[in-house]
């Protein structure tokens, strides 16, 4: 069986990948991506402190499927919001989300 | 729960007479919007003390005290909203703004009395993610798309931060429960990175140096009403629900997070105060503003449980009041002339006296001018932050407030002293607008009057 900190050092991999695809992606959506790795290590996290610390009770688990389907519902906001951008500026560059600034 | 509950119902009579209402009937939305929202805020002005859910909501009287004073702003938004609604881009969507905001309350409201990692999770994304689509409510609009973009994936990354704190503590200590996380807290490597990470979480939120470079955008993309909104509602609740996390759940480390608070909170204040006085746009000037200004409100969480959480809620209410009535009428000129600039507001005093008038209390408020509620709030908390004995903090916060002078009455000074050949032409406001102005002006001119605000809620910490 493998042990916890393999799984630990997957997701904390994970965590710090995330992390670093969102400072230095330049395109929203995969930016949305490398927030996805940053919300996935912690679902990996809770669900392997459950298994292997706490096999008592479910409520790291619990947590993951709450915390998969708000993040869900985050995603969608943000798509919409992306897909305006796109609408109004026929991109979604990073670099050209300075307009606010000019004045 | 009551309190929840009035919400709730508020939120589904809007929801159905958004669906039901004709067209052309659209415009009593606002009178509805705003006597609803009066009546749940009078029916439950009485704190209680609620337990619910085998102890994941537990509300404190002083919780539901601040859920009284989060209805309170929501209003005075809803009161300024309507000649931003009512033109002709927005005014298909008036429903939508309306149950938006409302639900952005109830996550406001679940997230101070939650005393559970899950609960509070819940609290904050409801409280986010209805924002976000708020940011982005000017559809045709770059600026408010761009706008939008910044704050939800800033969101987006700060919850996925305090997330992984969170997970870091289950590992620690096995539970979410606050009460049962505490005991277990000692100290150790892994839990302080567990503390540093659902505080930088929370931090995005309440937009503290260095978590604060969403702010200014957001704000100045915004529209002015949920400009407004975040800058006081939603960062009250931050605020008050970081300190719950601090106390309840990190009491035990408290030597630790105050070394972390003190260096954030001078850089916070610092920052904030050097970056206002160079801007020239209003909206990005409050912007800055209320990033230092929430510099002062961590203040309170230096001090002891109970003096530091019923002077941060004190904060928090003058605070509301005095930046919604600046935002108001920032809102109020732009409708009416399409001008933000410091610069336009030359000669606002020559043309519209009575607005001059608020906006000079409103930002002596802010600015921490004695007679004015700003005083005392910020006499409450350098107090709470001082008998704890941070005097270095409190002192570089108080040279921090001669600062903030400064750039406070460059506006009043704008308005008064410089003549312009080109002035905001007089207008006149709708009732709306007026009444809440008019509930501001009482706010600032009496909350720090009436010393029996304070003592009420530190009497409520104290039961």
């Amino acid at each position: 069986m493998v042990q916890m900190e393999w799984y630990l050092v997957l997701s904390t991999f994970m965590m710090f990948a995330g992390i670093y695809g969102f400072f230095t992606r330049r395109n929203l959506l995969t930016m949305l991506i490398s927030i996805e790795l940053i919300l996935n290590s912690v679902d990996i996290n809770f669900a392997v402190f459950n298994r292997f610390l706490f096999p008592e009770q479910l409520e790291g688990v619990f947590f993951t499927i709450f915390a998969i389907g708000v993040s869900a519902a985050e995603t969608a906001v943000a798509i919409a919001i992306i897909i305006n951008i796109y609408r109004n500026m026929k991109n979604i560059q990073v670099r050209n989300l300075d307009k606010i600034k000019e004045e | 729960m009551r309190q929840e509950l009035g919400v709730i119902v508020v939120f589904l009579i809007m929801f159905v007479c958004d669906l039901l209402l004709p067209e052309n009937r659209r415009k009593l939305l606002h009178p509805i919007a705003c006597i609803l929202l009066t009546v749940q805020m009078l029916i439950t002005i009485v704190p209680t003390d609620v337990t619910l859910f085998g102890g994941m909501y537990h509300s404190t009287p002083i919780a539901s005290a601040l859920k009284t004073i989060l209805s309170f702003g929501t209003l005075l938004a809803f009161l300024q909203c309507t000649d931003w609604l009512n033109r002709e881009d927005s005014k298909h969507k008036i429903g939508e703004f309306y149950t938006l905001s409302l639900s952005t309350l109830i996550g406001m409201y679940f997230m101070v009395s939650a005393d559970h990692f899950l609960l509070f999770f819940l609290g904050l994304e409801l409280a986010t993610v209805p924002m976000a689509c708020l940011v982005a409510f000017d559809k045709y609009k770059e600026h408010s798309g761009e706008a939008a973009a910044k704050f939800i994936l800033y969101a987006l990354f700060s919850s996925g931060i305090f997330l992984y704190g969170v997970s870091l503590l289950y590992g620690a200590t096995g539970s979410l429960y606050f009460a049962d996380v505490a005991p277990k807290l000692h100290g150790c490597e892994l839990q302080i990175l567990a503390m540093v990470f659902v505080f930088a979480g929370l931090a995005f939120k309440l937009s503290l140096v260095p978590f604060h470079l969403w702010t200014a955008d957001t704000y100045q993309g915004a529209p002015t009403v949920v400009g407004g909104m975040l800058s006081a509602v939603s960062k009250g609740a931050a605020a008050f629900a970081l300190m719950t996390v601090l106390v309840k759940v990190f009491g035990n480390m408290i030597a630790l997070s105050s070394t972390m608070l003190s260096i954030i909170i001078v850089v916070t204040i610092t920052i904030g105060n050097l970056f206002a006085i160079r801007q020239r746009n209003m909206k990005r000037f409050m912007a800055f503003s209320s990033i230092s200004q929430a510099g002062y409100i961590l203040l309170a969480m230096l001090g002891n449980p109970a003096q530091g959480t019923a002077s941060l809620v004190y904060y928090i209410v003058v605070y509301v009041v005095a930046n919604m009535a600046v935002f108001g009428i920032i809102n109020a000129i732009e409708q009416k002339s399409d001008r933000v600039l410091r610069d336009d507001y030359k000669g606002l005093y020559a043309t519209n006296p009575k607005l001059a008038l608020v906006m000079t209390l409103a930002l002596f408020s802010l600015a921490g001018i004695p007679p004015f509620a700003g005083f005392f709030s910020k006499f409450m908390v350098f107090a709470a932050a001082f008998n704890e004995g941070h005097y270095l903090v409190v002192f570089l916060a108080l040279i921090n407030t001669v600062i903030s002078l400064y750039y406070y009455l460059l506006v009043v000074k704008a308005m008064y002293i410089d003549s312009s050949e080109n002035p905001i032409p007089a207008f006149k406001s709708n009732w709306y607008m007026r009444i809440s102005l008019l509930l501001s002006l009482a706010g600032i001119l009496t909350f720090g009057l009436v010393s029996c605000l304070y003592q009420t809620f530190s009497s409520l910490m104290v039961n």
